[in-house]
């Protein structure tokens, strides 16, 4: 096969997902590898859905020999696979799913290598651990932590999901949100907007042009018209906004019989009114990043990304006069092509300007630091520009910092329980059954037998828990009750469920594009809820 | 409450598929196991919870009507059936039907992960069945390469529990058509043994959902029909004269273009016989997106628009919609939880399930609730109110643009002068050139009365619905 055809191959076989994430973002996917440790249901469920996209690596590190009940509940073992290393026997099934992966394993038990290697994790682009008992858990997560390595932390516990996201700073670009505000300087416009919209005379226009004329052409203009009747300020609150509509209904062209035309022009601008009126402003979490240690004191250590932020910042004090980069687009709207075309162009043109000014101060910052202009792209600081206002920055705590018992996150724990049956109460009880681990080298309510017992013993541990952090809040007996009845059971629809979370935002961590959750996830399937919270 | 209801339904259910399956020798018993199998599931089937519901009892029991007697049937064989079918089979559930008339792509396997290069071509029901068959020993998945239309009520009725992962709204509500045909109404009681539990679950890029639907119980996909916004398509005259974006430079060459050029060199004969001969344009065809793809370049160069690319002029041809593995793990993974007997007694009073995970990860649950005058499930007399001046044509349109309706191509009969006459019907060329005419006819020209019945037919449903005419004057 030539180079050409495995890449026409490749963009038929990923067609669908680069339509979400675009050539780059695969990418960045296609160079990734990523660890997993402990190939339970829920962990191959996640790197099965890794896999299938195309992730470049992965390396599956487990201990544990494969049991009929791994059988039982995971699809990438077979009944032959009993007895085998889990992390071999894993590995092949899942290797099967996708040959552009290379998939490797290391038949270790983490706490093994944690003490013999522990660089060994430092190589990856991040680390999932899966059913990783608490003890580890910390030690790897202080591990990554350190060497700044992204750690996702999952478990599937009875009919409960967890997931922890441990990463310092991660940074995104393109964050794709849902419903974008438009980005059209109506409030403010810029000289060669201005220009543009005083070329056209809507009173003395074909009728033809007139009702081809796209709204934003017709909002500024009567813009302009009120501004001049009104103090030179815009329409604030909603009386003055409803006037302004009725101002352009009556811009709406008349004929003989002095009945109004239809012009759906007009229609469109009248209703897009809020939208024309809302004012360009920074987004506080874009002036948040302005605000930032990483935005003031640029290094030659600095990430591309906050250099760019910092371009920007100086682009608003000085070129944009208080504004971000115009962003360059403009949303379809009624119009013929040539005048939607210049004015699309207008706000195009301006975009450009504006980026390369952004890139002038990225220049400069640069070589400030003794680095080469060309280590950012023009491209990438078009891309930045374009996304200016909506730049996200995600810091985690680490798990240090959540089990602390001076640092950790009280006031939130306590006010979510307000409401006993909040998904809090489920990460409480996940705590507890570490706790009961940790005293007795096994879960509560494994075997049948032990159920009766192991209520009252969890039910110690809910209590020591509480009291160790100081926490004044009440765990209902049902949910003890409960933990036992799971007996650390991972049915496999909540695995594939968690399997699919996980995958997820392993993904926009890999491609740095869409917002992780921040930092604890709880699945309640029971009731088929979810909550996150900060801890 | 909801979940006392579904719970004994259930188990209504259970006992009628019991009697009628307890002849059929079933070659499976737990030869096929190993220890330690079904520890994950036993814990949830065999303790007591203080969530559960009073009316569950754990038993031994069971686990074996799961591997047993339980007959699942899972519709569609895409992202979410190869998820579903997967979850069931690792659940217990051993006796699953699956129904897929579509033939595997290249562009299925990034997320469809019972499939592999070598099984492109092949129809997708029986690959994905021979590959859960062979993963998972004593599971046995029967295919079906039909489309679910091939399939008639006492089909249906075999199964205790039907699955849905389908992206075409027109075969989810002729589904729901067809589970809400079987209902049995005794003096207008409905039976709640004649009752299939519908879970339906749908994703689109990072945003999925799931529902569970008890036909004539609770609300139903007509119900709920505004949560399905109709297609928009870009007006006709902004195609042909005012583009202003590449989706629009590409629509004029799909739709204005191609059935210029593509038609062949029509004959006299071919022309007295097939007025609109001529090649349809195939969006599998790499040639046929080719073409398209230059003449939109062209037209866009006329017009200085810029963007139009080989991957958007598939997306727009095609219709495509974005699709990863990880939003149909997420669905697939709420969907069994529903119907897992033991996590019956879970089932929470909130009916649909929204899920996205664009920013951070988000999930809302809430109770859909029925229409009291839900043209599929209601029992109630749908009503037409129309002048008798209106024509024919206003009735169809009212038909397919009512947002509550939504219509496709369809069918209209009146019963006259004690006679079945169709006023009107689309989906057979010559019927339709005949019927014509009446679309422009008023309803009073037609001789229908005020109070007549209108007798509607159409593709979003296997059963014809009962339309009063009201007159308004
Ligand atoms: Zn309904």
């Amino acid at each position: 096969m030539t180079m050409a055809d495995h890449k026409t191959n490749k963009d038929q076989r990923y067609d669908r997902q680069l339509r979400l994430w675009g050539d780059h973002g695969q990418e960045a996917l296609e160079n990734a590898h990523v660890c997993l440790v402990n190939a339970a249901a829920s962990g191959t469920e996640i790197l099965k859905n890794l896999v299938l996209p195309g992730i470049g690596a992965f390396t599956i590190v487990d201990g544990h020999r494969v049991s009929g009940e791994d059988v039982g509940n995971n699809f990438f073992l077979s009944s032959d696979s009993v007895g085998k290393n889990r992390a071999q026997a894993t590995t092949e099934l899942l290797q099967e799913l996708n040959t552009d992966v290379s998939g490797n394993f290391v038949e270790e038990n983490p706490d093994r290598l944690l003490d013999n290697d522990p660089e060994f994790f430092h190589r990856f682009s991040l680390v999932i651990a899966v059913q990783l008992e608490e003890s580890t858990c910390l030690r790897l997560g202080s591990v990554l932590w350190n060497a700044a390595v992204p750690f996702l932390v999952c478990r599937t516990y009875g009919l409960v999901g967890y997931m922890r996201l441990v990463v310092r700073e991660h940074t995104v670009v393109e964050s794709h949100p849902d419903n974008a505000l438009e980005d059209l300087r109506l409030d403010q416009p810029f000289p060669e907007l201005t220009n543009h919209i005083t070329s056209y005379d809507l009173d003395n226009m074909e009728k033809k042009d007139h009702s081809h004329t796209p709204w934003v052409i017709i909002v500024a203009k009567y813009l302009q018209k009120w501004c001049r009747e009104h103090d030179f300020q815009l329409p604030r609150n909603y009386k003055e906004k409803e006037a302004f509509r009725q101002l352009l209904r009556e811009g709406i062209r008349k004929n003989e019989n002095g009945t109004p035309e239809e012009e759906e022009n007009f229609d469109e601008a009248i209703k897009n009114v809020n939208t024309a009126l809302n004012p360009s402003k920074i987004p506080t979490a874009v002036e948040d990043l302005f605000n930032a240690e990483q935005c003031e004191n640029i290094t030659s250590q600095s990430p591309a990304f906050w250099v760019m932020v910092r371009a920007v910042r100086d682009f608003v004090q000085a070129e944009g006069r208080g504004s971000l980069p115009v962003r360059g687009t403009i949303p379809d709207m009624i119009a013929d092509s040539d005048k939607f075309i210049s004015l699309q162009n207008v706000y195009r043109e301006r975009a450009l300007q504006d980026a390369a000014a952004v890139s002038r101060h990225v220049e400069s910052h640069l070589q400030a630091v003794g680095k080469l202009p060309e280590c950012i792209s023009e491209q990438d600081i078009r891309l930045f520009c374009k996304n200016a206002a909506f730049l996200r920055v995600v810091h985690c705590r680490a798990l240090v910092e959540e089990y602390g018992v001076d640092t950790v996150h009280k006031d939130e724990i306590t006010s979510c329980m307000d409401n006993p049956d909040s998904e809090m109460v489920l990460y409480l009880m996940l705590r507890s059954v570490d706790c009961f681990y940790q005293q007795h080298s096994r879960y509560p309510g494994v075997y049948n037998y032990q159920v009766e017992d192991d209520i009252v013993r969890l039910k110690l541990c809910v209590h020591s828990l509480l009291q160790e952090y100081g926490l004044t809040v009440n765990v209902k007996d049902d949910y003890v009750h409960e933990f036992c009845r799971y007996g650390a059971a991972e049915p496999h629809t909540v695995a594939a469920f968690m399997g699919g979370a996980a995958a997820q935002e392993a993904i926009k961590l890999i491609t740095h594009q869409f917002v992780p959750f921040n930092n604890t996830f709880i699945y309640n399937a029971m009731a088929q809820t979810s909550a996150t919270f900060q801890l | 409450s909801l979940s006392l209801l579904l719970f004994s339904l259930f188990r209504k259910k259970k006992r009628r598929i019991e009697e009628l399956t307890e002849k059929m020798a079933l070659d499976v018993g737990s030869s096929g196991d190993w220890d330690g199998r079904w520890r994950h599931v036993q814990k949830f089937l065999e303790r007591s919870g203080p969530f559960t519901h009073p009316d569950f009892e754990p038993s031994e029991e069971t686990l074996q009507f799961l591997l047993e007697t339980c007959k699942i049937l899972v519709i569609g064989a895409g992202g979410l059936g190869c998820e579903l079918l997967k979850n069931l089979a690792l659940s217990g559930f051993r006796h699953i039907h699956v129904v897929d008339m579509d033939t595997i792509d290249v562009s299925n396997l990034n997320r469809q992960f019972l499939f592999r290069s070598k099984d492109v071509g092949h129809p997708k029901a029986e690959v994905a069945a021979d590959f859960i068959n062979s993963r998972v020993p004593g599971c046995h998945v029967v295919p079906h390469f039909k489309k679910i239309q091939e399939f008639d009520e006492s089909f249906y009725r075999q199964f205790h529990i039907i699955v849905c992962g389908l992206d075409s709204i027109i075969a989810r509500r002729w589904m729901n058509g067809m589970l809400l045909s079987l209902l049995v109404y005794d003096d207008g009681v409905l039976d709640p043994s004649s009752i299939i539990p519908l879970i339906d679950g749908g994703t689109e890029g990072f945003k999925g959902n799931a529902r569970v639907i008890l036909p004539g119980m609770t609300a139903c996909i007509d119900c709920t029909l505004e949560l399905y916004p109709p297609q928009i398509n870009f007006p006709m005259c902004t195609i042909a004269s005012m583009p202003r974006l590449p989706e629009h430079c590409i629509e004029y060459a799909r739709i204005l273009q191609w059935p210029k050029e593509n038609t062949s060199i029509p004959s006299l004969l071919v022309l007295m016989c097939l007025p609109l001969y001529g090649v349809a344009l195939d969006g599998d065809n790499p040639e046929h997106i080719h073409w398209v793809f230059q003449k939109s370049l062209e037209r866009a160069a006329e017009f200085n628009i810029i963007g139009v690319t080989y991957r958007l002029t598939q997306g727009v041809v095609k219709r495509i919609i974005p699709a990863v593995a990880s939003t149909n793990a997420v669905i697939a993974g709420t969907v069994p939880s529903r119907e897992n007997t033991a996590l019956f007694a879970y089932v929470p009073l909130n009916n649909y399930l929204v899920f996205n995970d664009v920013d951070g990860l988000y999930t809302y649950t809430f109770e859909a609730e029925r229409k009291e005058n839900c043209s599929a499930c209601s029992q109630v007399p749908q009503k037409l109110q129309f002048p008798p001046s209106a024509k024919l044509q206003e009735v169809l349109e009212y038909l397919t643009e009512n947002a509550s309706l939504q219509m496709k191509s369809p069918a209209i009969t009146a019963t006259l002068e004690g006679k079945n006459k169709t006023l009107y019907l689309q989906t057979v060329a010559s019927i339709e050139e005949k019927t014509r005419p009446n679309l422009c006819k008023t309803l009073k020209e037609l001789g229908l009365a005020d109070g007549q019945e209108l007798a509607v037919a159409d593709v979003t449903t296997p059963q014809t619905v009962l339309f009063k005419l009201n007159f308004t004057s």
